[in-house]
């Protein structure tokens, strides 16, 4: 080892990306003892997939799950890391590149793969607070931010990046509106037919388009505001996202007098005019053309790494190209012409109307010149193959647009079903488009390593690895090599037996597809049981009311028979009612009222409940109207001790009497209870308030405590009593009776929006950890103001007293009992 | 409409189809089969069966409807509402009482039916 590193050249790489790292990986391959390595990148970041940035604006992907490189994979591989450095000049005379730090290096070899540049366009305003790009993470933390606190936000460019950023803003549950230049989406990807019927779906998810539009100006001083189009049209938003194009990175190689012109140029061996400098990826030029989609770039990067590796004989083609659009539910594929060039060439086009699928294919002399498919794709990697294989389609021309199986019949050979048709591919067959990687490389890994998961293919071969559309094929091939030994995927848990989605994915696609309805939901979500189950209606019916207060018509049939009855239901089919007691405080006007019902109905039980207020037992479904209209004329309203709800707000007596009281626990319960009851919640929710740290309302062990000290109020979380006694951990401490109602609403709506039905808030918080919460309600004002803000206006449309709505007829038909006369 | 008037011999109107909710339920005492519950699926088809579950006696009627079905309200069993049978693992059936829907009115069996 020793004697080896003596000798070893000095590479220097520039750009910390995609193409550069993948040179570097394929040369640790090939030659992994020639070079002593040194990375300069100018984002703080290891390597990471920049593809799947839009996966991780749409809540798909975290962060940690995109890194490519780990800082732990530099080290293991002896390679220098200087990250958030970017270099700042090279001199070719003395061999050397310094960095904006002021570190200078020499090099023997120099690989320049800086990228490129979001394009900016002249807009004024651009560059405010507000606006920003889709490039890096940078931008995509930008976004996330914005969403959290901004309800719109503009997109600017109609292009694969500007929708996919639309989509994942829509997804963060943004309203969203996108500016494109042109008539028609996509329209270097698509022909007009397929980008009309793409805007249609995309429209009908909740984005609005502006497309024939010219952005004349961002408005707003301090901050972005808005938009002004050259038609004079104004779209208000609190985040302008440009993307409307990239233009490569060459300030570098330019300032050191290498040959650029659009890229930075360079030969067939990814070599520039300078011998000792190559380049690769977005950042260059090649034969005229410049790039923007990895499977090219990783060409390069093979090409580049034999030529450093010493292999002057590698020689770089341009493969031929496809392209597809990474939103989920949106099937879009691509490659070669988008319409016949001239009149030798041939268009054939199908279109299913009814189910949204188009189809055109371009021949010329007999093979493939192109393809455009819209909904649906299955067939586009067989086309493409044919398409780069220069395959002689001639003698399937009739049935080629109609897809692989009806070709493959008619031409004699059996229709294969979609895994046949994996397993019948060859093995030179590209399966991986990102990534070049082939069924036969995909499979002898299966087999030599003995993988069982996607996610081990993946990591092995990099199959699936990117944009991810492939995964349904590596799936097929896992369970096509591994046969009766391969087990089905098990991402997160389903909700039920009607659909294979979990909790979290269909709140998700609610807000996304902008879904109002629960048949709305099964449909699009396709329910296998049209109908659902008493366990996923409940389910559905909280999700729709948190996600459209005031716009949602709540679905009684969906509810369980306490929330629907207002009361719960006893063993022997009677009801308990409960009234509520504001923050545990009666009279002895209520308490007389109560009395007198007792008596009036012949309750038979009446009891102190545990949570500080009067239960009465054994009342009939009849009763109810009655009783509730008897508590309503003495002001008592339901106490929603049935409901996955607000319950209750226990208090102690506090510095009004108790000697050790700080502060005046009880009226803060009261105010609490006032702000807090009748809101919905994924499971019950009681609040306590305790004067003093002795804690006599145990708060503790509630959703949300509050215990008093002299100094102001200390906010705890995450408690329950029940089977798993789980004490709260303390979220902050703040000052005043305002800020605890702000933080208290803040870290309801919180639950509200991203908690599983029937998770309390105990297993939520262990789940998600506290530092997610106090990320969101103690460190981030705005964010917690903005969730206050939406738990104020979905209370503004729940606080209506249920009883009263029913003592006065609502539903009576549920309570009362029809009787027929024979 | 007169709910009290008898129409066929052996059958006694109940109420109209539309004061049944659809995916609800009503409950009817009947001098015969006790308090009945009747139900109205989503494609309005009309079931009843007596108001007990198998398990231990809770009120069928309260329960949630999903196709031609009912989860009870009390432990969740699911009971199918055209045989009155529990879905398996758990075992029990409530009793069917016929009825029939004639001119969007519900009509139940007053005769000797089994
Ligand atoms: C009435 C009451 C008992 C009493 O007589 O004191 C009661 C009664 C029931 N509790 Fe409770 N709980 C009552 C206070 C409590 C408390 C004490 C408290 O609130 O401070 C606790 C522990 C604190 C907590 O919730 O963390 C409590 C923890 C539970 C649990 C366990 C919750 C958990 O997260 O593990 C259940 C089971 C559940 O909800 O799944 C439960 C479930 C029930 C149910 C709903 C069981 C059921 O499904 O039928 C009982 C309904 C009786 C009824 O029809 O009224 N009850 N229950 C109390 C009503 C309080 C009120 O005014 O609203
Ligand atoms: C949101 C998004 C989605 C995409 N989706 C797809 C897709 O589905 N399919 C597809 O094929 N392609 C997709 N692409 C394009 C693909 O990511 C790029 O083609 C690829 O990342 C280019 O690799 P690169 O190494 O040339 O550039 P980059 O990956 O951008 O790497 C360049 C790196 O160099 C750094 N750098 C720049 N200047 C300096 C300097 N002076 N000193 C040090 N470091 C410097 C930059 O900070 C950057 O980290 C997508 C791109 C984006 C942004
Ligand atoms: S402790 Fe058990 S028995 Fe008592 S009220 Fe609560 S759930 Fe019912
Ligand atoms: S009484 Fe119906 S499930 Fe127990």
């Amino acid at each position: 080892m020793n004697m080896i590193s003596a000798q070893r050249q000095r590479l220097v790489v520039v750009g910390n990306g995609m193409a550069g790292m993948r040179t570097v990986e394929n040369l640790l391959r090939l030659a992994p003892h020639r070079y002593d390595i040194t990375v300069f990148g100018a984002e703080p970041h290891p390597n990471y997939d920049r593809i799947a940035l839009s996966s991780v604006l749409a809540g798909e992907k975290s962060l940690d799950e995109i890194v490519i490189n780990s800082r732990a994979w530099y080290a293991e591989n002896d390679i220098r890391l200087i990250s958030g450095d970017p270099v700042v000049s090279l001199d070719r005379a003395t061999q050397t590149v310094t960095s904006a730090a002021g570190i200078t290096l020499p090099y023997d070899r120099l690989l320049i793969a800086t990228g490129s540049n979001p394009l900016a366009p002249p807009i004024p305003g651009l560059g405010l607070p507000g606006t920003c790009a889709f490039r890096d993470i940078a931008d995509v933390e930008t976004m996330i931010a914005a969403a959290r606190t901004g309800r719109r936000v503009v997109v600017i460019g109609g292009g694969l990046l500007g929708l996919e950023a639309a989509w994942g803003l829509k997804r963060q549950g943004m309203s969203v509106a996108l500016v494109h230049l042109m008539p028609t989406l996509l329209e270097r990807q698509l022909d007009a037919t397929a980008g009309t019927l793409l805007q249609r779906d995309l429209d009908r998810r909740g984005i609005a388009f502006f497309t024939n539009g010219q952005t004349e100006q961002i408005l707003g001083t301090e901050r972005a505001e808005g938009l002004r189009l050259a038609d004079g049209r104004e779209i208000p938003a609190d985040l302008v996202v440009v993307a409307i194009g990239i233009r490569p990175n060459i300030g570098l190689a330019r300032d050191a007098g290498l040959e650029v012109n659009r890229g930075i140029v360079v030969d067939d061996g990814l070599r520039t005019e300078d011998p000792h400098i190559h380049a690769v990826g977005e950042c260059v030029e090649h034969r005229g053309q410049v790039f923007g989609l990895v499977a090219p770039i990783w060409e390069q990067a093979k090409v580049c790494a034999a030529r450093l590796a010493g292999d002057e004989s590698a020689t770089y083609v341009t493969p031929p190209l496809s392209t597809r659009l990474k939103i989920t539910g949106v099937d879009v594929f691509s490659a070669g012409a988008l319409a016949a060039a001239d009149e030798a060439d041939e268009e054939i086009t199908f279109q299913d109307v009814a189910r949204g699928v188009y189809r055109k294919l371009v021949l010329r002399d007999g093979k493939m010149a192109g393809v455009v498919m819209y909904g649906d794709v299955a067939d586009g990697g067989w086309y493409f193959q044919m398409l780069r294989e220069g395959t002689n389609v001639a003698p399937m021309r009739d049935t080629l647009i109609l897809g692989r199986a009806v070709a493959m019949a008619a031409a004699g050979a059996a229709a294969p079903d979609p895994a046949a048709a994996v397993a019948a591919l060859p093995d030179t067959a590209e399966i991986c488009g990102c990534n070049g990687v082939c069924k036969g490389t995909i499979t002898s890994a299966i087999t030599e390593h003995e993988l069982t998961t996607l996610e081990a293919v993946r990591a092995r071969t990099k199959a699936s690895a990117s944009c991810g559309s492939c995964s349904g094929q590596v799936e097929a091939l896992l369970a096509h090599t591994l046969g009766s030994d391969y087990a089905e995927p098990t991402g997160e848990k389903a909700m039920c037996k009607c659909t294979s989605h979990g909790h979290d994915h269909v709140r998700r696609e609610i807000l996304a597809q902008t879904l109002k309805s629960i048949p709305a939901v099964m449909q699009a979500l396709g329910w296998t049981r049209p109908e659902g189950c008493a366990s996923c209606r409940p389910a559905l019916n909280y999700y729709l009311l948190c996600a459209w207060p005031g716009e949602y018509q709540d679905d009684a049939r969906s509810r369980f028979v306490n929330e629907r009855m207002h009361a719960n239901i006893q063993k022997d089919g009677t009801y308990s009612v409960v009234p509520r007691m504001w923050g545990g405080l009666t009279s002895a006007k209520e308490l007389r009222a109560i009395a007198e019902v007792a008596e009036r109905y012949d309750i038979p039980t009446v009891k102190v409940t545990g949570g500080q207020r009067i239960d009465l037992l054994g009342v009939k479904r009849e009763q109810l109207p009655h009783v509730w209209r008897d508590l309503n004329a003495a002001g008592m309203v339901s106490g929603h001790a049935y409901g996955k709800s607000l319950r209750t707000v226990k208090t102690c007596v506090g510095s009004e009497w108790c000697r050790f009281g700080t502060q005046d626990s009880t009226a803060m319960g009261v105010a609490l209870e006032k702000m807090t009851w009748g809101s919905w919640h994924p499971h019950k929710v009681k609040l306590a308030v305790s004067g003093c740290p002795r804690n006599c309302a145990e708060a503790t062990i509630k959703d949300f405590g509050v215990i008093a000290v002299d100094s102001g109020w200390e906010l705890h979380v995450g408690g329950n009593g029940g089977i798993h006694l789980r004490g709260t951990e303390l979220l902050c401490k703040v000052a005043t009776p305002e800020d605890v109602l702000e933080y208290c609403g803040a870290f309801l709506q919180l639950y509200r929006e991203e908690a599983r039905y029937l998770e309390r808030t105990a297993p939520w918080i262990e789940r998600v950890g506290i530092a997610h919460a106090r990320a969101r309600v103690v460190e981030d004002p705005e964010g917690r103001r903005a969730l206050y803000a939406r738990f104020l206006h979905a209370q503004s449309f729940a606080q209506k007293d249920p009883w009263a709505e029913r003592a006065a007829g609502t539903d009576a038909g549920a309570f009362s009992t029809l009787v027929p006369a024979e | 409409m007169d709910g009290s008037i008898m129409r066929t011999a052996g059958w006694t109107e109940v109420c109209r189809l539309d004061d049944i909710p659809r995916q609800g339920a009503r409950v009817v005492a009947t001098p015969k089969h006790g308090q009945v519950a009747i139900f109205r699926t989503l494609d309005d088809t009309a079931f009843a069966l007596e108001d007990r579950c198998p398990h231990k006696g809770g009120p069928l009627s309260q329960g949630i409807v999903h196709g031609h079905a009912v989860t009870c309200p009390l432990h969740s069993w699911v009971i199918d509402l055209g045989s009155g049978e529990a879905a398996a693992p758990d075992k029990g059936c409530a009793r069917r009482i016929p009825v029939r829907v004639e001119d969007g009115i519900v009509l139940l069996a007053s005769g000797a039916q089994p």
